[in-house]
């Protein structure tokens, strides 16, 4: 049995008629701010930041509406029009809202005010804060059509419009050299991903004669292993480039040339999760094959350590966080591969990780705030007691995310460990694994930025953030520490009411032999962290030999690989392309440019310039064509 | 049987011989005068054509709207830019005249070849189309019924023509108008510097036997004054320079009155040759002396006169 | 009578016009062979309404008068013009539109 698919949409009453609203609001706040000009300097911002709250009340709204509404009536499709129709096959462009996609609103919208209200702190003294605004709608109105799409055609709409948004803030900052081909990098190794949903996009078109999520779901099981398979690695590439997953993780780093809301933005609520979106909106086709499932298991574990690994590595505050990420989206696509039972846990976990991880990077944003932009941990050191307001909610998230008993990231990690350990014991043990060295990296990163003498470069005097950024930190570290708790045990039943599965019950604190396991390896990973960062840490980054450090700090030395494998046979392929273009194509054209061009200059000399000529031609033709007709008709 | 000569066989053999021969005399004068009189005659003797064909309403047309208007419009336009400057006849394209030749024969006969393919039977005439109501009243009905979409469009094109030729034969004025202020400061700084007579130029002679502006008046010394005819005139070299012809009038105007004074004074007969020889005398034995240093003039301005 | 003649006079006509149009490099002279031809082709058709019996020829051909009149009017408004700027009327001067 599968989850979420069977649940056939009803047409949308009340409140949730006006589910378009939430794509619209901040689309139409983008094209004001983007229209008005300098004008819309002095209130940009605050239009800017009202559209995620405005998106969020309606959001929360039709939640609780949903909430109220019977199980079997909680999918509710909302048709805005008919895009294009033809005989057999009509594209809709309608609105699905469900457990899931409602679920995604509210993190996307609700993450997203609070990252836009702390943007207004952050962004104070940058002229362009007005179209960063205008941008940041666009990221938001993208990712909502995204999850409330009903269909593969308009999810890749907002998929595209993603991609597009994050160009424009990863390069935001585009006189900076690096930034501009940051923002490159991450639209081309995103095209690579999007190339396997638009494929996969028209595959089923071909095979089921629509790509709307109901009807795939509903034929989906009479394809052939094959193609599911085949949809389902597609499925898996276009995952792999928005969520920066093995192999295509690479942008994902060099994205942090962002201004860090953004990374708040692209890590926590909006870019990232959409690859684990379209995995668990489409498990029908991936519960039909084994294989792929799997694959995007392995994927997922392969994530964890890749971004362990660069983690452990790294000294910029923003790249660690980055790995982090990645490790914990390997996480969900870890659980999202492991069928039926990890696909709850994969949103709970993609909920929570939203909450801290927005939480941890907005702080990191005030540290860089206060600390002159610099983020290089080394430069830290004893910010404990010069931000305690940014150290105190940063706490929550590190507690959150290693996954302390009774935060946000215990219950929702455990659960996934523990549906690991149901999918094979190498699966669990490595997910315990990569807990313990989620702990030790982000214990790192708490020591050197946090405790231990203050290493500042001169000059700099840390200073605290005010309410507008402190505000939204607060509410994110609460969040961090009662996420878990509350969604814990109701968020399966929320997201499977739809099958009438059994939920099994859920404790507030597991007592399984596995749960301890896990939490002693993350004590492990602490005790490490705090034992080798007490010690006395250069400013500089020391030389090392050791191949896992060096390629820890080179990314896995993905970058080269690229370079090596596709980029300079790539540009090889240009030159050649470019010869043949300069020698032969241009040669033929040249050629026969020469060509009609000598033509064309004996025919010019019958263009005279006299009047009298041209009628004397002018009776020549009537006379031929004269005697062509005549003759004709005599013939 | 033998063909019965009726009125509109005669008036076709005559006004189409006319025709022809108006139309090659069109084409092949040199002065573009001759060809527009010949151009007329083409459109009258066609407006007869019509009369034969039993369309009195075009006879009436062609002659008020072809005769009339368009050809004065051309003869208009011919004395603006040069009412007798004359072709050169030579051809100048390389060709052009033989291709002409060629091509217009070619077409001809096509076209007569294309005529005596189809058999024309004999024509039904207009008396049923015209019926009671006649010619002009027919026509109106067709003018004003079934084509009047066309006749209003011929309407705007018309008064399209008119705006266009006004727009373009409008001639921008490049600099301002001289007013008398400015011409007298002009003409009296010419005098100043390059000795311009400031006054202004001497009317040309005029004699009654003659009414002619080709007659230079004569100054007071007797000399002819040059500025007194059109310079157009002076280049076409038809202006009178025997100078023995222009002062003629004037001796025999001057011994007549001589001739009535010694009369009313009883001056004797001899007493005439004891006096100074008068300013007549001089004159005519200048024009004298003129007249035989120059004879090939004299000769050429006979000639014109004739 | 053979309605044939009148057709026949009509092609001579057109063809004298045309030759002259090929002929004679004044401009006004060109023009009146124009003027020519239209005539032309006008007997043409006053004869083959005579020959159809109808007046439809008769209008044609006064509209193609009313047209040939507007376009004698633009077409000597142009020559005038072009007078003006090269003091010439001969169409072989008129020759910078080539090759």
């Amino acid at each position: 049995m599968t989850l979420l698919e069977t649940l056939t949409p009803v047409a949308a009453t009340g409140s949730l008629s006006i589910a378009w609203l939430l794509i619209a609001i901040p689309l139409a706040v983008a094209g004001i701010l983007l229209v008005v000009g300098r004008a819309g300097d002095a209130w940009g911002h605050l239009l800017g930041a009202a559209a995620p709250v405005a998106a969020f009340v309606i959001a929360l709204v039709e939640f609780v509406e949903l909430l109220g509404a019977p199980p079997a009536e909680r999918a509710v499709s909302v048709p805005v029009y008919t895009w294009a129709e033809t005989a057999d096959r009509t594209i809709e462009i309608s609105l699905l809202v469900d457990p899931l996609s409602i679920l995604f609103a509210l993190l996307v919208t609700g993450v997203g005010s609070l990252i836009f209200i702390y943007s207004i702190g952050y962004m104070v003294e940058d002229p362009k804060r007005r179209r960063f605004f205008a941008f940041l709608n666009i990221f938001l109105g993208a990712m909502l059509t995204l999850v409330l799409a009903d269909n593969y055609i308009m999810l890749f709409i907002g998929w595209e419009g993603v991609g597009l948004a994050s160009y424009l803030l990863i390069g935001f900052w585009q006189e900076r050299t690096s930034a501009a081909l940051a923002a490159k990098k991450a639209f081309l190794t995103n095209k690579v991903g999007d190339l396997g949903l638009l494929c996969a996009s028209f595959a089923m078109f071909a095979l089921f004669g629509s790509v709307s999520f109901a009807d795939v779901n509903a034929a989906a099981p009479d394809m052939s292993h094959g193609w599911a398979t085949a949809l389902g690695l597609l499925l898996l590439l276009a995952a792999c480039g928005k969520s920066a997953q093995v192999p295509l993780q690479v942008w994902l780093l060099d994205a942090m040339e962002g201004p860090t809301p953004v990374s708040a933005l692209i890590h926590a609520a909006t870019m990232v999760t959409a690859g684990v979106y379209l995995v668990v909106r489409s498990q029908a086709i991936f519960t039909l094959s084994d294989e792929a499932a799997l694959a995007v298991a392995v994927v997922g574990l392969c994530s964890i350590f890749a971004g362990a690994w660069i983690g452990c590595a790294k000294d910029d505050i923003k790249k660690v966080l980055a790995g982090s990420t990645m490790s914990q989206i390997g996480y969900m696509m870890l659980a999202a591969g492991l069928g039926p039972a990890g696909v709850a846990f994969a949103i709970f976990h993609l909920l929570t990780h939203g909450m801290f991880k927005a939480n941890m990077f907005l702080g990191a944003g005030a540290v860089m705030h206060g600390m002159g932009d610099d983020t290089d941990m080394r430069h830290f050191g004893a910010l404990a007691k010069g931000m305690p307001w940014v150290f105190g909610t940063f706490a929550m998230g590190y507690l959150a995310i290693i996954g302390c008993p009774f935060f946000a990231g215990y219950y929702s990690k455990d659960h996934i460990i523990n549906a690991a350990f149901g999918r094979g014991p190498v699966f669990g043990w490595l997910a315990i694994v990569g807990a313990a060295i989620t702990a030790f990296y982000m214990t790192r990163l708490m020591m050197m930025t946090f405790f231990g003498p203050s290493r500042h470069l001169p000059g700099v005097h840390p200073h605290r953030p005010g309410p507008v950024m402190v505000i939204p930190l607060v509410i994110l570290a609460i969040g961090s520490i009662i996420g878990g708790l509350v969604l814990n045990g109701w968020i399966q039943g929320w997201l499977s009411d739809a099958i009438g599965a059994e939920v099994e019950p859920v404790h507030i604190f597991e007592t399984s032999a596995i749960a301890w396991i896990t939490l002693l390896a993350v004590a492990c990973g602490i005790v490490l962290g705090v034992l080798i960062y007490r010690r006395p840490i250069a400013q500089e980054t020391p030389v090392s030999r050791n191949f896992f450090v060096n390629a820890g700090r080179n990314e896995l030395y993905a970058n080269a690989f690229n370079e090596a494998v596709f980029m300079r046979p790539g540009q090889r392929l240009c030159d050649g392309l470019e010869l043949t273009d300069r020698y032969v194509v241009d040669g033929a054209v040249n050629g026969g440019v020469t060509l009609a061009k000598g033509a064309s200059g004996l025919l010019r000399l019958l263009q005279n310039g006299y009047v009298r000529t041209y009628g004397a031609l002018m009776t020549c033709g009537a006379v031929i064509v004269g005697a062509v007709m005549i003759l004709g008709r005599l013939a | 049987m033998i063909p019965l000569l009726t009125a509109q066989a005669v008036a076709f053999w005559v006004f189409a011989v006319l025709a022809v021969a108006a139309a090659l005399g069109l084409v092949l004068s040199r002065k573009p005068v001759h060809s527009a009189l010949c151009l007329a005659a083409v459109m009258v003797c066609l407006a007869c054509l019509y009369a034969s064909l039993d369309a009195p309403f075009l006879f009436v047309a062609q002659i008020i709207v072809y005769t009339g208007a368009v050809m004065m419009l051309f003869v208009f336009t011919m004395m603006i830019i040069g009412v007798d400057s004359v072709d050169a006849m030579v051809e100048t394209i390389k060709g052009q005249r033989i291709a002409a030749t060629i091509g217009a024969a070619a077409l001809l006969v096509l076209l007569v070849l294309a005529v005596g393919h189809g058999i024309i039977t004999e024509p039904a005439g207009l008396d049923e189309a015209v019926g009671q109501a006649g010619n002009v009243r027919s026509l109106a009905y067709l003018v004003f019924g079934r084509y009047v979409f066309a006749f209003e469009a011929t309407a705007a094109l018309l008064i399209t023509a008119a705006l266009a030729a006004m727009v373009l034969s409008h001639g921008e004025r490049l600099r301002k108008k001289e007013r008398q202020k400015a011409r007298a400061a002009r003409r009296t700084r010419e005098y100043a510097e390059q000795g311009v007579d400031p006054a202004p130029l001497p009317n040309p002679g005029v004699y009654a036997r003659h009414n002619s502006a080709d007659h230079p008046a004569l100054l007071p010394d007797g000399s002819v004054a040059e500025g007194s005819v059109v310079p157009t005139l002076a280049a076409r070299g038809v202006v009178v320079v025997d100078r023995g012809r222009l002062v003629a009038p004037n001796i025999v105007a001057d011994e007549t009155i001589r001739a009535v004074k010694d009369e009313q004074h009883g001056l004797l007969p001899g007493e005439n040759e004891l006096r100074d020889p008068g300013p007549a005398a001089a004159i005519a034995a200048a024009a004298d002396s003129e007249a035989a240093s120059g004879p090939a003039e004299a000769g050429e301005n006979e000639e014109d006169e004739r | 009578m053979n309605p044939n003649a009148y057709i026949i006079l009509s092609a001579i006509l057109l063809c004298i016009g045309l030759f002259g149009f090929m002929v004679r490099r004044n401009a006004l002279i060109a023009f009146m062979s124009v003027e020519l031809m239209l005539n032309a082709a006008n007997l043409a058709m006053v004869t083959f309404s005579h020959v159809h019996g109808g007046l439809d020829g008769q209008i044609a051909a006064f509209f193609v008068m009313v047209v040939a009149a507007a376009e004698v009017v633009v077409g000597l408004a142009i020559i005038i013009t072009i007078f003006r700027t090269r003091q010439s009327a001969s169409v072989d001067d008129e020759n910078l539109l080539k090759h």
